[in-house]
């Protein structure tokens, strides 16, 4: 009803609590409604007739108002009256009006209200489907195969078949050659001593752990491995992985998230982009090694961030390198970035699998070749597959930092625990790194040689680093084809395979990768090739090479 | 069979299933009899018993659950109050002096869990053990001097705990014994690591003959290993779909699938947890309607979902779901971390537990880490899908090949099941865990627990739902000597905390016994008993004498 006021339910309380009267005589619910709601227009005694006449109100509830409630109402109703009257004028009008007036009226609102909610001004092309087309359409769809045919002399489809271990002397395709080729830069992959520890664990623990690190995966050896690891870098903490790949590409998710902003090489490994793509960050690359281009783009950012301050005091920035890079051979000029860091306050993620026991008086990698304070970098990662000669990766930095990966990082969380006779390896391996510190010395001695002997070579380039472990030979000029230039140095990797030096192309996933390196071969130094070997590895590219490409 | 139309069953449906009951129960079922019996049948058991329930807890519990959080996270507040005014001593590593002007690593909100309500109850969380993960381990005593923020070892050794936390299904796992001989010969020829990637130098011939053995294992054509099972997923994933296809992925899938998923830039759409209807209504959608804005039609369609589940002990709806990929085209890649090796009358996973033929899964995963001991993960199927991921792979590409001794263990593994070694070791095994499960999924129901899951699922997840009968429950279990794992959010729903049982071949019955008495008298302790249907509401599912008949 039009008149409906809350004031008035004050008055209604006492009269409905007077129950003989309305019990005795009430016709019906909604007249008792009607009641309690036109009970301020007929409160006051004295009101004008029109009042009077207020059908609506049955007899019997004025009739129950104590006096006292009728004055009250009537102090309530006086300041409006001027307003009320219209309102019952109203309200006699429409009691006046004929029914098949109001009902047309009624329908006539309706249809207005309708008219203002529909959409039905355009026009009327609804595109529901019929079932009939629906399972028509289902019927026509053709998925494409699930994967396209490959064809079968890919190269990948004809890999080399590795009889026995891959150590020193290695038998590829049932041919013994000097291996070239795998990253066992401290020889360690067959050392006797590893492969007791790594029995000895197999005795106590068997071989798996049957789960992940939070549920029963953690063990004493991994926490020892992390302890010494952490011990051996000099900071507070390393986490362990269970997978060299793993480790850099769950790290990066771990702290860099959606709209936070990372500035990576160009020259930046897959495991690298993999954790950038799952970070879901915001990228920046910058040209490989160049600290202009870096302090370019950390420029533009800073002047972007002026302008929302509010925005850049939540966005993180991080700086992602590598040490020794696995797609160039070079070294990231560190002294630089972290200049760079504390001038524009992005923090360094180092990812050192190449660098790691190799660089540095005592193997701690690019901070000990450069004297950087290690607490300089916030996070390094490593994997333990290369010079440790075991399966697995870590992290370490400091506890501030490395803790938040226990709970974060995804391979760490969610995957089964590094099986512990591969931590009992890796324990061992630095225990002999650190028994041996000259080791790193002779490898640097032995990269230097191989690297002065493949010089000049007509056709090949040599690129990487003098005292990297890992080095590239580009084409000096490709021959225009991507493919083409592949077939050459597989043709020049045969030949040496022939001869006895076992070497590879370094491979690449040409469609996925952000910035494809130019095809290559990667030569791989180890501390177990003698002198001799190193001469006739270097002799023999040198004349594969020219065989082949002059 | 109470289903002939073999459409999609709801959640708690029951069936009986003659087949499968009899050879568990019977026990004198040898391999070759079940496969025969499978294909005697011809069509799949599309009909096979799904018994799987997820009872709903009490409303006063869900009630209590949400106030526990509620003042978990109110005191949590008060404390950071305390901290940020240095009344409170915090113990949390700070960030160093130098880079104090920095954007802060980690957002306030980001944490105020982990400091609040996880470290209250961190201790029941990577416990250290100090022998294998056999039926019984080791574990290092360790107190915490400052509400758990760091731990301290007293040096002590709690011997022979009872192991219900490690996916040991088989109980392959255990200390050197004299089966391992070939492991300990790989690993003093070969070493522990390989050094470079498949693709380059790393494809030894142990990694060649451990796939052949795992394509013969599952019965497909080819299979290729990689070496860890979280990056199996990971990094292949995105080599099978790209932009423009479709990813129909079950909501409770573990995050390696959802990680890979992500990682392929194809559309992802979720849909309800082994739930048919859900999973249709997408497919015809997709088809149907196409691409978002561009109205392209999808590439592919490829379904993801998971042998059984980790985290809710059930077991995916094979047949339906079969049924659904055939009709709309779809590819549907199944990853069986857990499934393979614990069910199936041989052991071969969730297609042979239905008696379906592994080529109607386009993609079979699985892991090595939970039945075979080992670590590491395999794709199988067609040779034109091996192929491709032989070449496609990210983790063939650029990361390290499996590590041989590993290697060797998967092998000496598959081929005790598969019984090549001679014996009927494996399949004993097989049945074993069988019957491990069923009498102790069956006993706790009867003592009125909530248990999630398929009846025939080795992972047996016990609701507790409020975070503190949660920690309790762990404590007190470790007190009797008893390893469970427990979980709570952000792993399951927030007010779905539970423990987890992972019942293992190598469980004898005593210590299920023990386990299961232990857990009575803590359900008691905790009133976690909060299942309505105290008794089972289906008894004739569980035979007591036929276990005796084993024994």
């Amino acid at each position: 009803m039009d008149t409906w006021r809350p004031p008035v339910q004050g008055i209604c309380l006492p009269r409905s609590a007077s129950g003989p009267a309305r019990t005795g005589l009430s016709p019906s619910l909604t007249a008792q409604a009607r009641g309690g709601g036109d009970q301020r227009a007929a409160a006051p005694a004295q009101a004008p007739p029109p009042r009077a006449r207020d059908v609506t109100v049955p007899r019997h509830a004025r009739v129950d108002v104590p006096v006292a409630f009728r004055k009250e109402a009537q102090r309530l109703t006086m300041a409006n009256a001027a307003e009320q009257w219209v309102l019952v004028e109203m309200v006699q009008a429409l009691y006046e009006a004929p029914a098949y007036h109001l009902i047309l009226e009624g329908i006539l609102i309706l249809w207005i209200i309708r008219l203002l909610f529909s959409k039905t001004y355009k026009l009327q092309e609804r595109s529901d489907l019929t079932l009939k087309e629906k399972e028509e359409l289902i019927e026509e769809w053709q998925p494409e195969p699930l994967v396209p045919p490959v064809s079968k002399d890919h190269p990948a489809l004809n890999y080399n078949i590795v009889s026995g271990p891959p150590s020193h002397n290695i038998v590829v395709n049932g041919k013994e050659c000097i291996n070239f080729a795998s990253f066992n830069f401290l020889g360690l992959l067959d050392n006797p001593r590893v492969k007791a520890a790594a029995l000895a664990s197999l005795k106590k623990y068997g071989v798996g752990t049957c789960g992940p690190r939070g549920f029963y995966g953690t063990f004493d050896v991994h926490l020892d491995l992390e302890d010494r690891l952490a011990k051996f870098m000099k900071t507070e903490e390393a986490i362990i992985y269970s997978y060299g790949f793993a480790t850099i590409a769950s790290a990066i998710p771990a702290y860099s998230k959606r709209g936070d902003i990372v500035f990576v090489d160009r020259a930046a490994c897959f495991a690298i982009q993999k954790g950038l793509q799952a970070s879901r960050s915001d990228i920046k690359i910058f040209k490989h090694n160049d600290m202009a281009d870096l302090e370019r783009l950390l420029k533009e950012q800073e002047i972007e961030d002026q302008k929302n301050p509010r925005k850049a005091r939540v966005t993180r920035r991080f700086i992602v390198v590598e040490g020794i890079y696995m797609n160039t051979g070079t070294i990231c000029p560190l002294p630089e970035l972290v200049k760079l860091k504390y001038k524009y306050k992005a923090r360094i993620f180092l990812e050192e699998s190449l660098s790691f026991g190799v660089l540095g008086e005592h193997g701690r990698g690019v901070t000990e070749h450069y004297g950087i304070n290690i607490d300089d970098i916030d996070l390094i990662s490593a994997n333990m597959e290369n010079a440790l000669a075991s399966v697995g990766g870590f992290c370490c930095g400091r506890s501030f930092v490395i803790d938040h990966q226990r709970l974060s990082g995804q391979g760490y969380c969610f995957s089964a625990s590094l099986p512990p006779l591969l931590a009992a390896a890796a324990i061992e391996a630095l225990n002999i790194m650190e028994e041996n510190p000259g080791i790193f010395a002779v490898l640097k001695e032995k990269c230097r040689k191989i690297h002065k002997a493949l010089q000049g070579i007509s056709g090949l380039r040599v690129m990487g680093e003098s005292f990297s472990p890992a080095f590239h030979l580009h084409l000096e000029e490709s021959t225009g084809s991507r493919e083409k230039d592949v077939k050459l140095l597989q043709e020049i990797v045969n030949q040496c395979m022939n001869r006895s030096i076992a070497l590879t192309q370094a491979r690449y996933l040409d469609k996925e990768e952000k910035c494809l390196p130019p095809p290559s071969i990667r030569v791989v130094v180890t501390v177990e090739q003698t002198e001799d070997e190193l001469e006739r590895a270097a002799a023999t590219i040198k004349e594969v090479a020219q065989a082949v490409l002059l | 069979m109470a289903n002939p139309g073999g459409g999609a069953v709801g959640n708690g449906t029951l069936h009986n299933c003659k087949t499968e009951s009899n050879c568990v129960q019977g026990g004198h079922c040898t391999k070759n009899g079940i496969v025969r019996e499978a294909q005697q049948n011809g069509k799949p058991h599309i009909n096979m018993e799904i018994e799987e329930s997820f009872e709903e807890a009490p409303l006063h519990v869900m009630v209590f659950t949400y106030m526990g959080y509620g003042i978990g996270t109110l005191f949590g507040y008060l404390r950071d109050f305390l901290r940020n005014w240095g009344i409170e001593k915090c113990n949390a590593a700070v960030e160093r002096e130098e880079q104090k002007d920095f954007v802060p690593l980690y957002q306030d909100f980001e944490n105020f869990y982990t400091r609040n309500l996880y470290m209250r109850i961190r201790d029941n969380w990577n416990r250290p053990v100090c022998s294998a993960p056999g039926p019984h381990f080791d574990m290092l005593e360790r107190v915490s001097d400052d509400y758990n923020w760091t731990f301290r070892f007293t040096g002590r050794v709690i011997k022979d705990v009872i192991n219900m936390g490690s996916y040991n299904f088989l109980g392959l796992v255990s200390k050197y014994n004299e089966s391992m001989r070939t492991v300990k010969e790989v690993l003093e020829r070969y070493g522990t690591g390989v050094a470079s990637t498949r693709h380059e130098m790393g494809t030894l011939d142990k990694h060649k003959e451990l796939e052949d053995l795992v394509a013969k294992f599952l019965n497909v054509e080819a299979a290729m290993v990689f070496g860890m099972g979280f990056a199996t997923n990971s990094m292949n994933i995105p080599v099978l779909v790209g932009k423009g296809c479709l990813i129909l992925s079950d909501e409770l899938n573990h995050t390696s699938v959802v990680l890979g998923a992500r990682l392929s830039g194809a559309t992802i759409r979720t849909f309800k947890h082994n739930n048919m209807q859900s999973l249709e209504k997408l497919l015809r959608d997709a088809i149907i309607y196409g691409q978002p804005r561009t109205r392209r039609a999808w590439k592919k369609i490829l379904i993801l979902v998971e042998g059984i589940y980790s985290m809710e002990g059930s077991i995916v709806r094979l047949p339906q779901i079969v049924a659904l990929k055939k009709k709309y085209k779809a590819y549907l890649y199944v990853d069986e971390a857990h499934s393979i090796g614990s069910v199936g009358p041989t052991g071969r996973g969730v297609s042979e537990f239905f008696g379906i033929d592994p080529g109607d899964v386009d993609v079979l995963m699985g892991t090595f880490t939970k039945s075979f001991g080992a670590a590491g993960g395999y794709i199988a199927g067609k040779k034109e899908l091996v192929d491709y991921i032989r070449v496609h792979s990210h983790s063939a590409v650029y990361a390290t090949s499996m590590s041989p001794p590993v290697a060797e263990q998967i092998i000496r593994a598959m081929k005790l099941i598969m019984g090549l070694d001679g014996t009927t070791q494996g399949l004993q095994r097989v049945q074993q865990l069988a019957k491990n499960t069923k009498y102790f999924r069956q006993r706790l129901r009867e003592m009125g627990f909530i248990i999630y899951g398929n009846d025939h699922s080795p992972v047996v997840p016990v609701l507790l739902y409020m975070p503190g009968k949660v920690a309790a429950f762990a404590r007190h279990m470790l007190e009797k000597k008893i390893a469970v794992v427990v979980v709570g959010f952000p792993a399951t729903p927030l007010a779905e905390a539970r423990a987890r049982f992972c019942i293992s071949a190598a469980h004898t019955r005593e210590m299920l016994d023990k386990v299961l008495e232990a857990t009575d008298e803590i359900g008691d302790l905790l009133q976690v008993k909060y299942s309505r249907h105290r008794h089972s509401a289906r008894p004739e599912l569980y035979d007591e004498t036929s276990f005796e008949l084993d024994d």
